[in-house]
C-alpha cells in the first residue's frame, strides 16, 4: 500500500532539479569550505593540542595540569561549542543560497 | 500518545510538559524512598523498588507507544525535535561501559584513559559535518538503505548489513552482560536469571513500538542516568572539597594525588598491577618517562573511537528521525552536549575516588579498613573479588600495590565511600541499568531492522504488505535478543573487551564508503564494495589473528628476538592450551633455529622510531602488536586502507551515471526532493 509518508520528501524518480546547478555548485563550495574548517578544529582539539600535553602539564590552573585539563575538559568544550557554531553557520549558508528546506 | 498521523501530534506539542512532569515524579520517588529508608525499610527492598519501578516506567512508555505504521516503527514518524533526539542519542550512546566502567578506567589509566573521553565525544564532530545532514536528506530508514541506493543495490547493501551485524551484535552482548551484572547485584538472583530479566525489560520497550517507543523510552532513560551520575559526584565533591561542583574542584584532588604518588614512590612502594603510578602524566611507560609506544597507542585509540562513533549504525539511524535536515544538524550538537555532561564528570569520579583511597586507606592496618571496603570484598562475575586486598609483604598494613579494585566499583561504590544513604546506591544502580538498557534497545533495533527491512523486505520480498513486514520485524527482534542473551549468559564478563572491537570494525567497514558516497561524486559502486569488504575483512582478521593466535602472528611479522620473546611468554602462561605450550616450549628450547618472520621487514618498518612489532600478555593470552599498536586500535590500519581502495578503484571502474550524480546533488542540498538513481530503491509505506 503506497501511502505518502508524512514528513518525508517525495521520492519521485524523474522530477526536475529544484535548485539551479550553478547555485548548487557555489553552495557546495561554501559548504565544503565550512566542512574543512570544522575538520581542522576537530583535528586541533582531538589531536594537535595533545601533542603538546607533556609540555603543557607543568602549568597548573586550579590544580589541573594544563595538558590533562585539555584532554579531560578543554577539547570537549571545543567540540560542543564548535558543533553549535557549525549548525548555526551552515544554516546561514543555506539561507544565503536560498536552499533551506521549505517550512 | 495514540498512533496519530502527521499534523499536530498532541504528544509532540506537550513534550516539555510531559518530561518535566516525569523528572519531577522521579525526584519525588527518590525522596520517598529516602524517607522509607529512614523509616527502616531494608536495603534489599529499596533496591527492588528502584529496579522494578524504573523498568515499569520504560515498559509503560514502550506499550503506549505501540504502532502499526512502518514509518513510526522505523523512524519514529520523523517527528522527534532536535533536543529530544539529542537526549535519546545520549542514552543510546552511553552504555553500561560509559556509566559504570569509564570512571574506573580513568582511575586505573590516569591520562591514558582520557583517550576514551576524547574519542567518544570528538566523533560527533565527524557525524555532524560529514554524514548526519546528508543521511537525513536521503530520508529512508536504515544505513544499508543508503549504501544500496548510492552504490547500486544489493551487493553494497549486503556488505553494509554484514558489518552492521558484526559490530552491533558484539556490542549488544556486552550491554546485556552489563544489565546482568547490575541486576544480579541489586536483586540477588543468578547471573542467567538476571540476564533474562533484563532482556524482558529491553524487549518490552522496543517490540511493540519500534523506533518510536525506543526514542521516547531513551529520553526517559537519559533523564534518570544523568541524574544518577551527577548526584553522587556532587555529594562526593562536597565531602572532599566543600564545594558541590565536581568538574571544577577535582583539580585540587589531582594535585593531592600527584603528591601522594610521589610520597609512595619515595617510600619505595609500587602501584598495583594495571594502575598507573603517575595519574596526570601523558604518554609514559611504567618508569614515568616518555614512551613513544604509549603516545602512538593513545592517538590511534582516539582516532579509532572517533571514526567508529561516526560509523556505528545505531547512532547514525537516530538522525533519520528528526523532522528536517536543519534539525538533524542541531540534533548532533545537542547529542554531544548531553553526552558531554557525563563525560565531563567521569574524570572527577576517578580523581575523588583515588584521592579518598590513597588518603584514607593506604597505610592503614588491614584489619581496621572501613565497612564499605569489606562490603565489596565479594566475588565479582569476573572471577576476582571486586576489591581484592592482597597483603603481599604480610605486614598487616595496606600498601599501595596491595589494594586492587575492579574498574566498575569506582562508580558503584562512590555512594558508600562518601558515606551516603543506600538510596543513592539504588539510584546509581537505576542509572547504570538505564544506560545499559537504552543502548541495548537501540542496538537490537538496528540489528532487527537490518534483517527485516534490508534483508527481508529489500532483498527477499519487495511486495510484502505492511502488516507482514512489521510482524517479521518483531519476530526477528525477539530472535536477535534471545541470541544475544544466550551468548551473554554463556560468555559472561570475559567478552567485554570485544566492545572496543566494534568501533574498529564499524569504522573500517562503513566510514569510508559513507563519507566518500556523499563527498566524492566519482565514487563508483565497485569501489565502494571493495573498500567496505577489504576494510572490514582486514580489520576483523587482524583482530582475531593478533588476539587468539598471537604467537603465530609474531612468527610472521616478528624478528627472531621478538618471536623468541613471544614464545617465552606463551610457555609461561598458566592458561595456555597444552598444545600451544608444548609448541612454545619447543621453540624456546631450539631458540638458535628461529628465523625472522617472512614479513618481519614490514613489522620492523618503524622499529627505528621505537615502535617494533612485539607481543604482550593480556586477558590470559599472548597478544601480537604490529608496530606496537594494541589491537583495540585495529581500525587505524583498516580505515585508511578502505579510503585508499575506494579512491583508487574509482579511477578504473565505470563512472557513476548521470542519474546517480543527480541523486548525489539532491542529498547535498537541503531543499527539494531526492531523485533516486534507481526507482526500485524507493521505500513504500
Amino acid at each position: 500500500m503506497p501511502l505518502v509518508e508524512p514528513g518525508a520528501p517525495p521520492a519521485s524518480a524523474n522530477a526536475a532539479p529544484q535548485v539551479d546547478p550553478a547555485v548548487a555548485r557555489a553552495y557546495w563550495k561554501k559548504t565544503s569550505g565550512l566542512m574543512w574548517t570544522v575538520l581542522a578544529i576537530w583535528f586541533f582539539a582531538g589531536f594537535g593540542i595533545h601533542f603538546f600535553a607533556p609540555s603543557l602539564n607543568p602549568i597548573h590552573v586550579f590544580g589541573f595540569p594544563l595538558g590533562f585539563w585539555f584532554a579531560a575538559q578543554g577539547s570537549l568544550v571545543i567540540f560542543v561549542v564548535g558543533l553549535f557554531w557549525f549548525a548555526k553557520r551552515q544554516n546561514q549558508i543555506d539561507e544565503e543560497f536560498g536552499v533551506q528546506e521549505d517550512a | 500518545m495514540s498512533a496519530s498521523t502527521g499534523g499536530k501530534d498532541p504528544f509532540i506539542s506537550n513534550l516539555n510538559k510531559i518530561y518535566a512532569g516525569y523528572t519531577g515524579g522521579f525526584a519525588v520517588f527518590v525522596v520517598l524512598l529516602a524517607i522509607l529508608e529512614q523509616m527502616g525499610v531494608p536495603d534489599r527492598i529499596i533496591g527492588y523498588l528502584f529496579v522494578f519501578l524504573t523498568i515499569g516506567v520504560y515498559a509503560y512508555i514502550g506499550i503506549i507507544s505501540r504502532t502499526a505504521q512502518v514509518s513510526e516503527y522505523y523512524v519514529a514518524g520523523r517527528k522527534v525535535p532536535a533536543i529530544y533526539n539529542g537526549m535519546a542519542t545520549g542514552s543510546d550512546w552511553m552504555s553500561a561501559a560509559s556509566f559504570i566502567g569509564m570512571a574506573g578506567s580513568l582511575y586505573a589509566l590516569g591520562y591514558g584513559g582520557l583517550a576514551f573521553i576524547l574519542g567518544w565525544t570528538g566523533g560527533y564532530m565527524l557525524v555532524a559535518i560529514l554524514l548526519a545532514p546528508y543521511l537525513r536528506k536521503f530520508g529512508q530508514y536504515t544505513v544499508p538503505d543508503f549504501l544500496g541506493a548510492r552504490f547500486g543495490g544489493n551487493l553494497a547493501r549486503s556488505i553494509g548489513v554484514v558489518v552492521l551485524i558484526t559490530s552491533s551484535f558484539v556490542y549488544v552482548v556486552a550491554q546485556i552482560v552489563g544489565v546482568g551484572i547490575i541486576t544480579q547485584r541489586f536483586l540477588d538472583v543468578s547471573f542467567t536469571m538476571a540476564v533474562f530479566l533484563g532482556l524482558a525489560g529491553i524487549l518490552v520497550c522496543s517490540m511493540l513500538g519500534g523506533m518510536r517507543a525506543v526514542t521516547w523510552t531513551q529520553v526517559a532513560q537519559y533523564i534518570i542516568l544523568i541524574i544518577a551520575y551527577l548526584i553522587p559526584a556532587i555529594l562526593m565533591s562536597l565531602k572532599v572539597t566543600g564545594v558541590p561542583v565536581p568538574q571544577l574542584m577535582y583539580g585540587i584532588a589531582l594535585e593531592r594525588i600527584e603528591g601522594l604518588e610521589a610520597a609512595f614512590r619515595a617510600a619505595g612502594q609500587t602501584p598495583p598491577p594495571g594502575v598507573t603510578g603517575f595519574h596526570t602524566a601523558p604518554f609514559i611507560g611504567a618508569n614515568g618517562q616518555f614512551n613513544m609506544n604509549a603516545a602512538t597507542n593513545f592517538f590511534a585509540l582516539v582516532f579509532c573511537l572517533m571514526v567508529g562513533t561516526a560509523a556505528l549504525p545505531h547512532i547514525l539511524m537516530r538522525y533519520f528521525t528528526t523532522p528536517s535536515v536543519r534539525e538533524a544538524r542541531a540534533s548532533v550538537a545537542w547529542s554531544l552536549f548531553f553526552i558531554f555532561l557525563l563525560y565531563f564528570t567521569a574524570p572527577a569520579y576517578a580523581a575523588f575516588g583515588k584521592l579518598e583511597i590513597y588518603q584514607s586507606l593506604i597505610g592503614q592496618p588491614i584489619a581496621a579498613l572501613p565497612d564499605w571496603v569489606k562490603n565489596w570484598q565479594i566475588m565479582s562475575p569476573y572471577g576476582v573479588p571486586w576489591i581484592n586486598i592482597v597483603d603481599v609483604n604480610r605486614d598487616g598494613i595496606l600498601q599501595w600495590n596491595e589494594f586492587r579494585i575492579h574498574a566498575d566499583v569506582v562508580v558503584l561504590a562512590t555512594p558508600e565511600i562518601a558515606g551516603l544513604p543506600y538510596v543513592i546506591a539504588g539510584l546509581v544502580a537505576a542509572g547504570g541499568l538505564a544506560a545499559a538498557l537504552s543502548t541495548a534497545d537501540g542496538l537490537l533495533l538496528a540489528l532487527a531492522n537490518a534483517l527485516s527491512h534490508d534483508v527481508y523486505y529489500k532483498m527477499i520480498n519487495r511486495n510484502a504488505p505492511t502488516a507482514q513486514r512489521l510482524i517479521i520485524s518483531r519476530v526477528l527482534l525477539i530472535f536477535v535478543a534471545i541470541a544475544a542473551a544466550w551468548t551473554a549468559g554463556n560468555a559472561g564478563a570475559d567478552i567485554l573487551f570485544l566492545v572496543a572491537w566494534a568501533f574498529s570494525i564499524a569504522a573500517a567497514g562503513l566510514f569510508a564508503a559513507l563519507v566518500m558516497g556523499v563527498w566524492y561524486k566519482g565514487t563508483t559502486n565497485a569501489a565502494a564494495c571493495w573498500g567496505m569488504a577489504v576494510g572490514y575483512l582486514v580489520t576483523f582478521f587482524y583482530l582475531i589473528w593478533t588476539e587468539f593466535f598471537g604467537l603465530h602472528f609474531m612468527e610472521v611479522f616478528g624478528t627472531k628476538e621478538a618471536i623468541l620473546a613471544a614464545a617465552r611468554q606463551a610457555a609461561a602462561l598458566p592458561q595456555a592450551a597444552p598444545e600451544l605450550k608444548a609448541y612454545a616450549e619447543a621453540l624456546v628450547a631450539n631458540a638458535a633455529a628461529i628465523q625472522n618472520g617472512s614479513l618481519s621487514w614490514l613489522g620492523s618498518l618503524f622499529a627505528g622510531s621505537g615502535l617494533p612489532t612485539d607481543s604482550v600478555v593480556l586477558r590470559g593470552r599472548v597478544v601480537g602488536r604490529l608496530w606496537g599498536l594494541n589491537n583495540i586500535s585495529g581500525g587505524i590500519i583498516g580505515v585508511p586502507l578502505s579510503f585508499l581502495i575506494i579512491y583508487v578503484v574509482s579511477q578504473f571502474t565505470t563512472k557513476p551515471s548521470q542519474a546517480m550524480q543527480d541523486f548525489i546533488e539532491d542529498i547535498r542540498i537541503p531543499k527539494g526532493g531526492v531523485r533516486l538513481a534507481d526507482a526500485r530503491e524507493a521505500v513504500k509505506e
